[in-house]
């Protein structure tokens, strides 16, 4: 994983709460301290140490000063060995009189550490060379000392040089050790360890979590923060160093967090934090947490090289722990995994607090069914969830009852409906025309595509620029694709299909009108484009959302300020547009016309104005449109969505698409099957209308973003269902079909929705009789336009088909056949 | 190709020596080489030799063999004809009977021989290859958003070369610029696919780009733009030659549409698939009129021909070439027998489409054969039989 991902997965807000709950718990830790808190045993060792010293210590000037307590110092440094203790504090003392100390420790520390952060420090190695550093510093120090005026002075040394980028001339020399140099950190001369700030709040968070465990333990972390090392009680380093390695023996973390010398080292308050050495992560059980950890912990992970070198670091930080037996380091690898279980992972956190935020969010997951059978593998997956191996880790499923929530959230009636029409007889403009009015688009917007317009000569265009996005519809002012649209009134939340009138772009059309409810029919009232509109598009199209299924049309008799507004005109078409619709299976009922103007607005959002227009007295479009009655969609079905359009919805989404539900119902980590490439994948997060959700049911077009899929194995056309009532992929399948032109064994393209797929007209069984649908005559070597069918269809290869889908037959651009699969 | 020796004897038994030039000429090959041939060609087989010492050796060597045929692979692809059969004829390497594939090859003749005598219609595929053919291929790309089919045309076959999918996300609100940049990466994309097939910088090459809508023509566009932009002056030269025509979708089975364009038509025009297509159109259209002169299937052709229908003045049979490659001698006697009877005795007109070709395609679904009559016949599949499974349903719509 990379550092982007750690990143970006930080919960932010938590992280600044964090904060400032350390600063206090900081500046508690900065008092106390001392060594009241050793152990009887350690007191004993202390005792008789700090008598060995005294009489080991040769008397001289320097060294009387020496006190007890900072021989117990030295003594606790050199765990009773009174030998070691000895020589340093000659070392020391002998020197400390001709120093001006605080300067120079800080001096020195910054130093070191400005040198020395560049090594992650790992186990024994990184011990090693740790400890050489700082023997090298002394050294440095030592002949610093000698070299320079005893007016010399640290700080002002150091003043010009950064934190890090430290010129090479001032760097410490690093030279490897000869030999193993155990565990010791020989003797940082004065003792006084510094942590960086951030350590210090990472361990005052340590020890305010601690605090509310067990108060014994809570004083243990006071020392840590002051200047002396302060040893702790006994006692609460047992405790913590017990539960540590149950703790330990529990959850076998492959990355050891605990490296206890680190923290001794770099423990200056006031230093910066140094930049955290590259951490090798491996596919751990908990990313996220690990994430926020990495703030708190003091103890940076290995380095890679370091791992490398010097084997697993959990072995390795054992060691020095059992050499030092200092109690806070113990207590800081006791606490830091302590912490991430005590309360609820970052990811519930957020979870929890997503749930909260929408109303919807359902707890009653532990009585409703899944709605995809996917029970039992969401069961493991939720308890395997932290040792994912993928980058993204995927959605969880709330366990939703989709039809439930439905029902609660009691949404408007949606309604889709598809614009259809010949070319050129306005159907964008009238809808770029309703959605101006209805100031779903801004007078700006339209006033910047008046004028874009304009330069291309096309002014009349600009209310369809609304619709026709693309560069190269714009450029030839004709709508190439679907365009998706949306808008409310105060009872139904309406999507546009805008569908395109030319011929070429019928496949699209029927893409549009696969997803619609009911249909806008616009034609073109003006002299000779009825005309020619009626034998061309006008007829197909209608023809067309009929055979797919939409009962109800609207038609929008358009262009009539070109006829000024003449009733007569309005009257015609309606007559013979009325009988051919009727004739191609529409109810009377389900015919409405509104005369208008999509240029002009008359009749469409608001009422005709037109003296000339008077006469209308009836609906507008609008109106019209919200006349429609909702609704029933297969809800319980199972799930079935076509895909619409593959896209990259963006960087956290590499792979989304788009579609409308046609049956059943889905949620956020729900599996879904991919046909006909069989693949399995999962949906990472759902967007409703352009808005986040956690479920959707049928009849609502969502976006879908999927994870765990490669996107070659997705096609436009494609069906996601869901995997445990799949949709078969077919290569061949009967359907009665009713012909609208001569049909015989012949090659076509098969359409269903945004799928089409080339194919032939195998076997033609029988002609039926239109309404009974008994046989009329069998095996036919060729069916008549507008007779009743029931053909074999082949073809090219398998795709996702069942009945009972609704399929429109092309040959050669031109509607053969519409029908529904047996 | 080219007739080296040709010694067929009136009761048409007999052998013919070709020579193979180019890769179309395999095609005429695959259309003649029947089941129980014999065909003698040359081969290179390997040959396993065993010492007095045990020990064995193998190497290839070339010889030529003489084998009957048992069956026939064309691999249209790649242009390549796999006869297999059993040597007939002993030579110094193989001995009769063992298993051979000969893999025919261009500029390498072949000798065939029928035993069962060379019937009208293979004397027609000899007759139909050894034409000099004027013109080469037609390279076409039969495209719509995101599937370009890339193709050759020839006069007797059309070849699917390659076939290029690039995924072009739809429109959605405002973000046209993704749309725009996969469909420029599909023009690329095609382009490049199409130059490994073709050069189309070659002067006098023609290209037909053919697409709904505006693909082609953004094609076009996208290609001399490239040329432009690469500095290709002979590309920018052949300018002229690279035309769009109109198809109603990207699927091969478009390819009539662009077969029936004046470009094509122009360069193929006198042609056999032009009179092919004439007649296939002329067949659909009689079809449509339903005035039972158009008929198709096996039985009812054969009772239409039975009658003398398909005669002297507009009759015309359509016949399928794969009708004569049955396995089966008897099967493409009875096709053969009706050829011949058609084009004899009643003096119509017979046309054998080549099932790689468009017409042939659209043919092939109608059951491989067809007639178009000089009077009406009704009734022709009366007595057919029937199929049971006659279950009423409710009206569709």
């Amino acid at each position: 994983m990379s550092r982007h991902k750690l990143v970006k997965n930080l919960d932010l807000d938590e992280e600044l709460d964090d904060y400032d709950g350390d600063e206090y718990g900081y500046d508690e830790a900065g008092e106390g301290g001392g060594l009241e808190e050793l152990s009887e045993e350690d007191q004993e060792n202390m005792r008789e140490g700090t008598i060995k010293v005294r009489e080991a210590l040769p008397t001289g000037t320097a060294l009387d000063s020496i006190t007890d307590k900072e021989i117990q110092e030295a003594l606790w440094h050199y765990y009773y060995d009174v030998g070691k203790s000895v020589t340093y504090l000659l070392n020391t003392y002998s020197k400390a009189a001709k120093k001006a100390e605080p300067k120079k420790k800080k001096g020195r520390s910054s130093y070191l550490i400005a040198s020395g952060v560049m090594f992650s420090q790992a186990g024994e190695g990184a011990l090693g060379s740790l400890a050489d550093l700082e023997d090298l510093a002394r050294e440095d120090d030592d002949s610093m000392v000698q070299h320079c005026s005893k007016s010399f002075n640290f700080a002002e040394f150091f003043k010009d040089t950064p934190w890090f980028n430290v010129p090479i001339e001032r760097q410490a020399v690093l030279i490897p050790p000869l030999y193993p140099r155990g565990g010791l950190l020989g003797g940082s001369s004065d003792g006084a360890p510094k942590m960086s700030k951030l350590q210090a709040l990472a361990a005052a968070r340590r020890k305010k979590a601690q605090e509310q465990k067990s108060e014994s333990i809570s004083e243990v972390d006071k020392p840590m923060a002051s200047l002396s090392l302060g040893p702790s009680t006994g006692k609460a380093h047992d405790t913590s160093l017990d539960r540590e390695h149950s703790q330990s023996a529990v959850e076998q973390k492959p990355v050891s967090r605990g490296f206890p010398l680190r923290k001794r080292k770099n423990s200056n308050p006031h230093e910066k934090a140094p930049k955290a050495p590259p951490i090798e992560v491996e596919p751990t059980q908990e990313r996220e947490e690990m994430d926020l950890d990495q703030a708190q912990n003091d103890q940076a992970s290995p380095s890679a090289f370091a791992s490398t070198m010097f084997g697993s670091a959990t072995t390795s930080h054992r060691k020095p722990e059992n050499i030092f037996t200092m109690p806070y380091t113990a207590t800081i690898v006791a606490t830091s995994p302590t912490d991430a279980f005590a309360g609820p992972s970052p990811d519930d956190v957020v979870l929890a607090a997503q749930s909260k935020a929408s109303k919807k969010g359902g707890k009653d997951s532990s009585k409703t069914p899944k709605t995809n059978g996917e029970k039992k593998a969401d069961q493991i997956a939720s308890g395997v969830e932290a040792m994912k191996l993928d980058d993204t880790p995927r959605a969880k499923s709330k366990n939703l009852d989709v039809l439930a929530e439905y029902e609660k959230a009691k949404t408007k009636n949606a309604a889709n409906f598809v614009v259809i029409g010949h070319v050129d007889a306005g159907k964008s403009t009238l809808m770029g025309r309703l959605l101006y009015d209805l100031n779903v688009v801004d007078e700006r917007t339209v006033e910047r595509y008046r004028k874009d317009s304009e330069k291309l000569g096309k002014s009349s265009f600009a209310l369809a620029w609304v619709l026709d996005q693309g560069t190269e519809e714009r450029a030839r002012g004709v709508t190439i694709d679907i365009a998706m649209n949306k808008f409310e009134t105060e009872k139904t939340a309406f999507t546009i299909l805008d569908a395109p009138g030319h011929r070429d772009f019928i496949p699209n059309m029927i893409a549009g009108a696969s997803q619609a409810d009911f249909a806008v029919l616009v034609i073109d009232a003006s002299t000779g484009s009825f005309e020619s509109g009626l034998k061309g598009q006008t007829k197909e199209h209608a023809l067309l959302v009929r055979s797919m299924g939409v009962q109800r049309i609207i038609i929008a008799v358009n262009k009539l300020d070109t006829v000024s507004w003449s009733k007569d005109r309005f009257d015609e078409i309606s007559q013979q547009v009325s009988a051919f619709l009727i004739q191609a299976g529409f109810q009377q009922k389900n015919i409405s016309f509104v005369p208008c103007s999509g240029l002009q607005g008359d009749n469409i959002a608001r009422k005709s104005t037109e003296p000339a227009g008077l006469w209308y007295t009836g609906r507008t479009l609008v109106e019209e449109l919200d006349n429609s009655e909702p609704i029933t969609r297969a809800l319980t079905k199972p799930l079935r969505l076509t895909i619409d359009n593959i896209f990259r919805g963006g960087i956290q989404n590499p792979l989304s698409i788009s579609g409308r539900i046609e049956a059943g119902s889905l949620q956020t980590g729900d599996a879904l099957l991919a046909q006909p490439a069989k693949e399995k994948c999962f949906i990472k997060g759902l967007e409703v209308d352009q808005e986040p959700a956690d479920w959707a049911v049928a009849g609502q077009n969502v976006t879908v973003h999927l994870s765990d899929i490669d996107p070659i194995h997705l096609r436009v056309g494609d069906v996601l269902c869901s995997p445990s009532a799949p949709i078969n992929s077919i290569k061949h399948f009967t359907a009665k079909v009713l012909a609208f032109e001569f049909l015989m064994p012949m090659q076509i393209d098969v359409h269903r929705g945004r799928m089409h797929v080339a194919g032939r007209i195998k076997e033609i069984v029988a002609v039926l009789d239109k309404s009974t649908g008994a046989i009329q005559k069998k095996k036919p070597k060729i069916v008549k336009p507008g007779t009743v069918a029931r053909v074999v269809v082949e073809l090219d290869h398998a795709v996702p088909l069942e009945a009972p889908s609704r399929v429109v037959l092309r040959s050669n651009g031109d509607t053969v056949a519409a029908g529904l699969l047996e | 190709m080219k007739l080296i020796k040709q010694s067929i004897l009136p009761d048409g038994t007999g052998s013919v020596t070709l020579y193979p030039e180019e890769p179309e000429d395999m095609w005429h090959a695959y259309n003649l080489i029947a089941p129980t041939d014999l065909l003698k060609a040359s081969a290179v087989r390997r040959v396993t030799t065993e010492s007095a010492t045990g020990s064995t050796n193998s190497k290839r060597i070339r010889t030529t063999l003489l084998i009957q045929v048992t069956s026939i692979d064309f691999d249209s692809f790649a242009g390549q004809l796999h006869v297999s059969g059993r040597v007939a004829a002993e030579n110094e390497w193989v001995s009769v009977g063992a298993y051979h594939t000969l893999d025919l090859e261009l500029e390498r003749q072949f000798t065939l021989e029928k035993p069962s005598g060379w019937d009208s219609v293979a004397l027609d595929v000899v007759k139909e290859s050894l034409r000099e053919l004027s013109e080469g291929t037609i390279p076409a790309v039969v495209m719509q958003a995101g599937l370009a089919n890339i193709c050759l045309i020839t006069e007797h076959q059309t070849v699917l070369k390659q076939t290029v999918e690039v995924p072009i996300p739809g429109k959605r609100g405002g973000e046209s610029a993704v749309h725009d940049k996969a469909l420029e990466k599909f023009y690329k994309t095609t382009l490049e696919t199409l130059q490994r097939h073709v050069d189309i910088s070659q002067p006098g090459r023609m290209l037909l780009l053919a697409s709904p809508g505006f693909i082609a023509s953004g094609f076009q566009k996208f290609i001399f733009e490239e040329a432009k932009r690469t500095g290709n002056k002979a590309l920018l030269a052949n300018k002229g030659n690279i035309s769009v025509v109109h198809s109603s979708s990207g699927h091969l089975h478009s390819l009539n549409q662009v077969l029936k364009s004046k470009e094509v038509l122009v360069k193929l025009k006198d042609t056999k698939y032009a009179k092919e297509t004439k007649a296939m159109d002329e067949f659909f259209d009689r079809l449509r009129a339903d005035d039972g002169r158009a008929w198709y299937g096996p039985s009812e052709v054969e009772k239409a021909v039975a009658q003398g229908a398909v005669g002297r003045g507009g009759g015309v049979l359509l016949i399928l070439n794969s009708m004569f490659r049955s396995q089966d001698v008897d099967t493409r006697k009875r096709w053969v027998t009706l050829v011949d009877k058609v084009r004899g005795e009643d003096g119509g007109l017979v046309l054998v489409l080549s099932s790689d070709h468009e017409s042939g395609k659209r043919l092939e679904v109608l059951g491989g054969i067809a007639a178009i009559l000089t009077y009406p016949i009704e009734d022709l599949d009366e007595d057919v039989p029937e199929s049971t499974g006659g279950e009423g349903g409710e009206s569709i719509i």
